[in-house]
């Protein structure tokens, strides 16, 4: 077997080929080279095959019969081997291979290796696919190495420990002691290492978070030393002394400063020493400003630093470089909510990259104006925003649209004039506009009644020439069909008035339908629109029935089904055609939150012509009886129970009961009767806040007795009280009915009412059948809302079918007890 | 976190893949396509940042680029890093590359693809940047560079087998 060919060799072939069929014929056939080459447990030589194999996996070869020879590779003696097979390791397992965990002892073993540069390669192949298993079986052995003073392994540990930490969180805690002086080195690759150990940690537990955050004056020293240390020529870039491990530190100290007063004052100086004395010539000075930006914005700065950071932005919008603007719109982006104003300030330059040729530029400007209009700047905005969507690639137009419609709706000056914006997206982008915008503009168009006719007379000339558009079509035929009556009668205020007859207007709709370019929700539309005409118009109706029939026999299944019901209109109900073609009303105005929530309000693209349900006005809706529930179920933090300790039945439990009970009654006066030993325990109230939040213990503690309030005829109902905590003025009362008799009552129905300073709500009623002999109930539970704390009276009235007769009762209740109202 | 770097040619052949994140080799592949795609499309005079494409998280990921004569090098990172602090790196990997090859070419990268590999693990581990330092990270090269020669100066082997 000749000795195999060098990975030079290899390449050197592969580039000699011209076709692609030729490159992968060489390849195949180095392949199975190899593949021999391996079998024969080829010592010598398996470097060099594995060399050439990670080659071909990179042009994109399929090599995984070489990743058991990567382990060989590494468990090999020589350094060459191993580099080659870590590489291979790193290139060609990850931890969706079985075969990777065989790698856990040789990494173990490496890690205690002799050579740096062993230890080294161990580590950065566990640093880059280490699986979780690997991870907690080797956490040991790097915590070790993080501990050495030997910087070279030190830095690689510190990254590695960083991996190790993202695999398994768990295992933060034992990296903890070993990064108490990992700040005091030196060296700067450890320094930048231990800096991103520091703030993955800090990222991942809020306790390490609030446990570094003594570090803060260590970090403003070496950031100091940095730059005031003059030139440096090993850390040097560009002039400026080691700007990553300034930048890392900037990083950490915003993580640190945030939403902490203390971290924050300490950095003011340091932060504004950067802002100003880093030059700007070269980008890497304009990295570090950039990072100092964003540190100002996050952490809570003085406003002075805060208009300083929004100036360098400024400064950068107006960089010829386009990277620096890039990130300049970025930033601004991120700190326009919190600092409007200020970014208020240069909004014409960034009006000006809207018209810029580079397309990342052109969208972070885009998000960025949107962000900017407001009701002072609309008109403007709008124009320039219309203008880029005229001109801007077809990707941002449905973007760009939605924003235009979301801002239009916010901040609209007027009427007309957020109607004429619509129309003009509605031209211009017309097929780009979301599905989901036209509910939501024939909604804003119902809603502006006196605009009607100005309005379907502008649609009308727009579709005229051009149907293509299916969201203006659809728009268009709605608002056609609608308001086609307007139309015809030209009357037109605010535009000259056309003239167009009741056959024009059929003749475009019927386009609509006939044209392909319609899809089958237009078609609907259309079809509908067409339908509503025939109420108002009056000498097409004939021809708007011929259409009606014919789409009785469509393919189209849904137009197919309206046509015959429209069909069906027209012959035999003809009679209810007009009300139920009438003009749609106002339809109510649903707050939308975003492009994502219209969707919400009018999904139906047909608008239904049934009159809308009203509200159930019987039984109370029951969202209020939940928020009242919620408040007695809801978490206390005062418990204390309003009802005074006077007539405290002494039966109402064993000792326990009382001495609860006692404490309970912590705002009550110190007459309470029995002794409390107890009361000696720190806050108690917080020892029962949980116990005292259910209602049930505020039935026995304060015991208010239940009261039987009719009984009458076998039927008989009992009152059982409870009080709320929350709010000490409403009272729960649950209704108890049973019957005595042999015959079940059905039909139940339970009525109250009460005098006028209280107010009442019934929650519905368990069953409304009570069975006989009283083998079951019916419950009801009644709330009442008792603010002057008068007496509680009630009168009921009880309807029901007993023996095959209906029966009727009224009833006062006058005997509630003292503690249930008091 | 860096997710992937890669070299490749201006005709989108591939010299250097490095992913710190686990795909499929299908995916790499396809990624490195879309890469060349969205990059090649770009003018001389736009910024250096764009968002990443469908395979490697949209908009999370931003791709970093350089264009040095025939090369692009491109680092695909999240949200965590600077993007002009890579912008820089790029220029550092590069000049290391300029001082371990001497005046670095096209070939060089080509035909010592491990060697590149070599360098580039100095340098950034795991996704995480692990020194910057040029000068540094030549010493460290050249030091286990002569600990393989060393290897090979048992008589019956030549000093470029591995290769």
């Amino acid at each position: 077997m000749p000795a195999p060919i060098r990975l030079r060799e290899l390449i050197r072939t592969i580039r000699t080929a011209r076709t692609q069929a030729e490159e992968r014929e060489m390849i195949q056939k180095e392949c199975a080279a190899i593949r021999s080459s391996f079998r024969e447990e080829d010592n010598t030589y398996r470097c060099r095959n594995v060399a050439k194999l990670l080659y071909m996996h990179m042009l994109g070869y399929p090599a995984h019969f070489g990743q058991l020879e990567c382990l060989k590779l590494i468990a090999s003696q020589k350094f060459t081997d191993k580099r080659i097979g870590y590489l291979g390791a790193m290139l060609l397992l990850d931890e969706r291979q079985d075969v990777h965990l065989l790698m856990t002892n040789c990494i173990k073993n490496d890690l205690n290796h002799s050579t740096q540069f062993v230890q080294g390669l161990a580590l950065c192949t566990l640093g880059c696919m280490g699986s979780s298993e690997m991870c907690r079986d080797l956490a040991g052995e790097v915590e070790k190495l993080l501990k050495t003073s030997n910087s070279y392994l030190r830095k690689k540990a510190a990254l590695c420990a960083v991996h190790v930490i993202r695999k398994v969180p768990e295992l933060m805690e034992m990296f903890l002691p070993a990064t108490k002086n990992l700040l005091n080195e030196k060296n700067h690759g450890v320094l930048h290492t231990s800096v991103v150990l520091l703030t993955e940690m800090c990222e991942r537990s809020p306790d390490m978070l609030a446990h570094f955050r003594k570090l803060v004056p260590q970090l403003v020293r070496i950031l100091k030393n940095l730059i005031m240390s003059g030139y440096s020529p090993e850390h040097d870039v560009s002039g400026i002394s080691d700007p990553f491990l300034q930048v890392r530190i900037l990083r950490l100290l915003r993580i640190l400063g945030r939403n902490d007063d203390d971290s924050s004052e300490a950095m003011n100086d340091i932060l504004a020493q950067v802002a100003t004395n880093t030059e700007t010539s070269k980008n890497v000075g304009n990295a570090i400003l950039y990072e100092t930006v964003l540190t100002i914005m996050d952490i809570k700065s003085e406003s002075g630093l805060r208009v300083l950071a929004i100036n360098i932005l400024g400064r950068f919008l107006l960089n010829n470089d386009k990277n620096i603007r890039y990130v300049a719109l970025t930033s601004l982006l991120k700190t326009v909510q919190t600092d409007h104003n200020a970014v208020q300030r240069h909004r014409s330059t960034i009006v000006d990259c809207l018209k810029d040729l580079d397309v990342s530029i052109k969208r972070r400007a885009m998000e960025l104006s949107f962000a900017l209009v407001n009701g002072n700047n609309i008109r403007g905005m709008m124009k320039e925003l219309l203008y880029f969507l005229d001109s801007c690639e077809p990707e941002f137009k449905a973007d760009c649209a939605s924003g235009i419609f979301l801002a239009a709706e916010k901040y609209a000056p007027s009427k007309r004039w957020h109607i004429d914006t619509i129309m003009r997206v509605l031209t211009t982008a017309g097929s780009y506009v979301r599905d989901d915008a036209v509910p939501n503009l024939i909604q804003l168009i119902t809603n502006s009644v006196e605009m009607h006719a100005y309005t379907v007379q502008r649609l009308y000339k727009a579709i005229l020439g051009d149907y293509s558009q299916q969201p203006l079509v659809q728009v268009a035929a709605w608002c056609i069909g609608e308001y086609g009556d307007l139309l015809v009668s030209g009357q037109c205020e605010e535009e000259e008035p056309i003239q167009v007859t009741e056959d024009e207007v059929l003749d475009i709709l019927e386009s609509v339908l006939i044209s392909n370019m319609s899809t089958s929700v237009t078609r609907g539309y259309a079809l509908t629109a067409i339908m509503k005409l025939s109420t108002r118009f009056t000498c097409t109706v004939n021809r708007i029935k011929k259409v009606v029939s014919i789409y009785g026999s469509s393919i189209d299944v849904e137009l197919q089904q309206r046509a015959v019901e429209y069909n069906a209109l027209f012959k035999k109900y003809d009679h209810m055609r007009s009300a139920l073609l009438e003009r749609m009303p106002v339809m109510e105005k649903v707050t939308t939150n975003g492009p994502t929530e219209i969707v919400q309000t009018n999904g139906e693209t047909e608008p239904a012509p049934l009159e809308t349900k009203p509200p159930p006005s019987g039984p109370q809706p029951t969202s209020q009886a939940n928020d009242l529930l919620d408040l007695l179920g809801g978490n206390d933090i005062t418990p204390v129970i309003p009802t005074a300790p006077t007539s405290k039945p002494a039966s109402a439990g064993g000792e326990l009961l009382d001495l609860l009970g006692d404490i309970n009654l912590t705002g009550a006066p110190a007459t309470a009767p029995t002794p409390a030993p107890v009361p000696q325990i720190s806050q108690p109230s917080f020892l029962l806040d949980g116990l005292s939040s259910q209602p049930l213990f505020n039935d026995i503690a304060s015991g208010i007795p239940s009261i039987t309030a009719y009984s009458k005829n076998g039927l008989k109902i009992e009152f059982t009280f409870e009080r709320s905590n929350t709010n000490p003025s409403v009272t729960v009362i649950t209704i108890q009915a049973s019957n005595s008799t042999e015959l079940d009552m059905t039909d139940f129905v339970f009525q109250a009412a009460v005098p006028k300073t209280f107010q009442l709500q019934l929650l519905s009623p368990s069953s409304s059948i009570v069975p006989a002999f009283n083998t079951g109930t019916i419950t009801q539970v009644i709330k009442v809302l008792n603010p002057q704390k008068q007496q509680l009276r009630m009168r009921i009235k009880l309807t029901y079918n007993h023996k095959g007769s209906a029966m009727q009762d009224l009833a006062e209740v006058n005997n509630f007890p003292p503690q249930s109202w008091q | 976190m860096i997710k992937a770097i890669l070299i490749f040619s201006n005709q989108g052949k591939p010299w250097l893949s490095k992913f710190y994140q686990p795909y499929s080799e299908d995916t790499q592949q396809q990624i490195i396509g879309e890469t060349f795609h969205l990059v090649s499309k770009r003018d001389e005079n736009v910024c250096n940042f764009l968002e990443g494409g469908l395979l490697i998280g949209r908009s999370d990921n931003k791709l970093i680029y350089r264009h040095y004569a025939t090369l692009y090098f491109v680092f695909y990172v999240d949200s965590s890093e600077s993007e002009l602090g890579i912008f820089d790196l790029i220029q550092v990997f590069v000049e290391t590359l300029d001082k371990c090859f001497e005046n670095v070419c096209e070939l060089d990268l080509i035909f010592h693809v491990d060697k590149v590999h070599n360098i580039l693990v100095e340098m950034v581990m795991g996704g995480m940047v692990l020194e910057t330092n040029m000068n540094e990270i030549v010493t460290q090269i050249d030091t286990q560079n002569k600990l393989e020669k060393s290897e090979y100066l048992i008589p019956h082997f030549d000093n470029h087998d591995r290769e």
